[in-house]
């Protein structure tokens, strides 16, 4: 009978499936029940910030100067039509201020550290330091894991807001200092539309709820990577596309409530 | 335990960090002209506040003087009651002009004060009498046919 | 003879439906190293596993100490663990921690004792297994035999009362073998612990140890001292002790006839 069988098939699999859910719920959970030695040893933090915070640095702020760059470019040419040339800094600002900083930090900051957090842990399991730990009587959530995922979620909003700022920093140089878009209009057409509750706090909040979503997902996909080779890179190409599709899913949820109306 | 270059490096990150939402907040944002001086509230009642939104800038001759801070029905004349907070160097005379006016044909939507020459001032609690309502671009369109329509 | 600091009894274990373990009884004494030996796959492993309190026994009980492993909570079962030393497969050296960090690691999670202290333990414990001079390596720069015998000395920090050796020789040369060998007697005589040594290499172990297990297809199938294993008729351990080919352990996986399978029976 095929028709049973794959039914069975999809029934094993949505099984599965919520299985797995619970079992993230639960990790998630402990995680954070957990968290009180990484704050008692904030070192374990601190060391784990460089890891996954400084080393993404590069990155974060060449890719923010060049998104700055683009926005410069292609908003100077859309604004020159409606002969508003002075409004270049507003949308240079408010763009990335309110979107692109926080997700494009963000979705730069899965690949780039999320990763290798999740390859990390899924060879500290492969090769039993996760074992070697727990029989040491110490337990590797509250050693390796919290301290990770706190690192991720203070590291995440400092990073959105490098972004943004070398982002406004590359459309100015851009608008102003190659077009030659008047300085003066730039800056203040820039302040007088960003707001710093409505605009810049919410740009924060956001990039904190991606680093949270980021880091607890790499952070579980490594934790249940089945301990060989192939699977640790499975978890880590799951690592990147989930977390990707997390942050752009938040994004929208986010924006929805934060601008609506007001 | 003693200090590492890691710690350097983390120490680093954080204060470029934190440096650059400094820098978003003032230089980009407008906190540097908004909650840092002291302020005061004012009044002023519309039969139609348009586009209208809180936290919209209040502008005297082009410069920013305060924003808006709440847009309530005021239910005993079933008008639009509109509070402004004011920055306390900026003081107008009793008779001055509120206005909601556009920033361009389909910009955003501002509060426009034209001071009148009264030598009272307007104190904190007190309400601009004198106010012109938001321009609804489909009355001036319906208002534009109809006319064209008369003249026919 | 003095109550045993380990007893199995009659335990038994299953993933799912598959039997791995059937009645396994064992008992281990103090101040001795003990072997538990068995071809690929017959369940040594996941005896290691029980005894260390991470599997529990689908029937019967383990006993170390006295308290059976199966009754304990996490704390308890955290507790028991700090009398414990395993030292893993491949060493399982923290890769993110120096030499030094990695022998320290216990004492600075378990211990209150301050930074020249931990120091000079360490240095102790690494001189002990030869290689005070490696401290501030990374995992990484150690060859295999080096960093198995790091893990020793990780293994061995907090002074424990029995030790559990997973595969120690697994994948070592002819040299740092015997000098794994000769340390894990060694430091089992010079601490006074109970060493059980779970591995496949039979001419090694049998030249360190006091007591032999031999385990295929879930059961004990002889055990005894290493004079006693030498000297046995036993087909299983003639076979296993001298690595011939076929025996009780056929060569062939079970199979239909060869004839039929390639297809020239009538």
């Amino acid at each position: 009978m095929p028709v049973a069988k794959s039914l069975k098939t999809i029934g094993r699999r949505v099984i599965n499936a919520v299985w797995r859910i619970g079992y993230a719920a639960r990790f998630f959970a402990m995680t954070l029940f957990y968290s009180g030695t990484s704050f008692r040893r904030f070192r374990l933090i601190v060391k784990e910030m460089f890891s996954s915070g400084v080393m993404s640095l590069i990155i974060i702020l060449v890719a923010g100067m060049f998104v700055g760059m683009v926005l410069g470019l292609q908003g100077f040419e859309t604004l020159k039509r409606y002969g508003s040339e002075s409004a270049l800094g507003s949308l240079v600002a408010l763009s990335l201020v309110r979107e692109l900083g926080p997700v494009l930090a963000a979705l730069l900051f899965a690949s780039r550290a999320g990763s290798a957090m999740t390859a990390e842990i899924g060879l500290m399991k492969a090769t039993e330091q996760i074992a070697a730990m727990e029989m040491m009587a110490v337990n590797p959530i509250a050693r390796v894991v919290a301290p990770r995922f706190w690192a991720g979620v203070i590291s995440m909003p400092l990073l959105a807001a490098l972004f943004s700022a070398m982002g406004v920093f590359g459309g100015y140089v851009v608008g102003v200092v190659v077009i030659g878009v008047d300085e003066g209009s730039f800056w203040s057409q820039m302040q007088a539309s960003v707001d710093f509750q409505h605009d810049v706090l919410n740009g924060v909040l956001k990039s904190f709820v991606f680093g949270l979503a980021v880091t607890a997902i790499a952070l579980f996909e490594g934790y249940d990577a089945p301990p060989t080779a192939e699977g640790v890179s499975g978890a880590t190409t799951r690592t990147v596309v989930q977390s990707s599709l997390a942050i752009l899913m938040l994004d929208f949820i986010l924006t929805a409530f934060m601008f609506q109306g007001a | 335990m003693e200090r590492t270059t890691l710690d350097l490096w983390v120490g680093a990150f954080v204060v470029a960090g934190l440096g650059a939402l400094v820098v978003l907040a003032l230089k980009v944002g407008n906190l540097s002209t908004y909650n840092v001086s002291e302020s005061y509230e004012l009044q002023a009642h519309f039969t139609n506040v348009g586009g209208l939104k809180p936290t919209a800038s209040v502008r005297s001759s082009g410069v920013l003087v305060g924003r808006v801070t709440s847009i309530v029905l005021d239910t005993e004349r079933y008008e639009a009651k509109v509070t402004m907070s004011i920055d306390k160097r900026y003081q107008f005379p009793k008779d001055t002009f509120a206005n909601i006016l556009t920033s361009g044909l389909l910009g955003e939507q501002y509060i426009g004060l034209l001071p009148g020459g009264d030598d009272v001032m307007l104190a904190s609690g007190d309400e601009f009498k004198k106010t012109q309502s938001a321009v609804v671009l489909e009355d001036l369109i319906g208002k534009f046919f109809t006319t064209s329509a008369d003249t026919k | 003879m003095s109550a045993p600091l380990v007893e199995v009894r009659d335990v038994n274990f299953a993933y799912d439906n598959r039997p791995i373990l059937k009645g396994i009884n064992m008992s281990f004494h103090k101040g001795k190293v003990i072997a538990i030996m068995g071809g690929s796959g017959c369940g040594k492993t996941t005896l290691f596993r029980l005894i260390g309190g991470a599997l529990k026994p689908t029937r019967g009980e383990i006993r170390i100490d006295g308290k059976a492993t199966h009754e304990l909570d996490q704390q308890g079962l955290y507790e028991m663990r700090r009398k414990m030393g395993v030292l893993f497969q491949f060493g399982a050296l923290f890769t993110d921690m120096s030499v030094f960090d990695n022998v320290a690691f216990q004492m600075r999670e378990h211990t209150n004792l301050p930074e020249e202290v931990i120091r000079d333990l360490v240095m102790m414990k690494l001189h002990a297994v030869g290689l005070r001079g490696t401290h501030d390596l990374m995992p990484a720069e150690l060859s295999g035999g080096m960093a198995r015998r790091v893990a020793l000395a990780r293994t061995v920090a907090l002074d424990p009362t029995l030790i559990l050796y997973d595969e120690p020789f697994a994948g070592l040369d002819p040299i740092s073998l015997t000098v794994v060998g000769q340390l894990i007697r060694k430091l089992n005589d010079a601490l006074g612990t109970t060493s059980v040594v779970v591995t496949h290499d039979v001419q090694e172990s049998l030249k360190i140890v006091d007591y032999i297990y031999f385990i295929a297809d879930g059961v004990i199938v002889a055990e005894g001292t290493p004079d006693e294993i030498h000297a046995s008729d036993k087909p299983f351990v003639h076979q296993f002790v001298h690595g011939e080919m076929d025996g009780p352990v056929p060569f062939h996986y079970p199979g239909g006839d060869y004839r039929t399978d390639l297809g020239v029976s009538a």
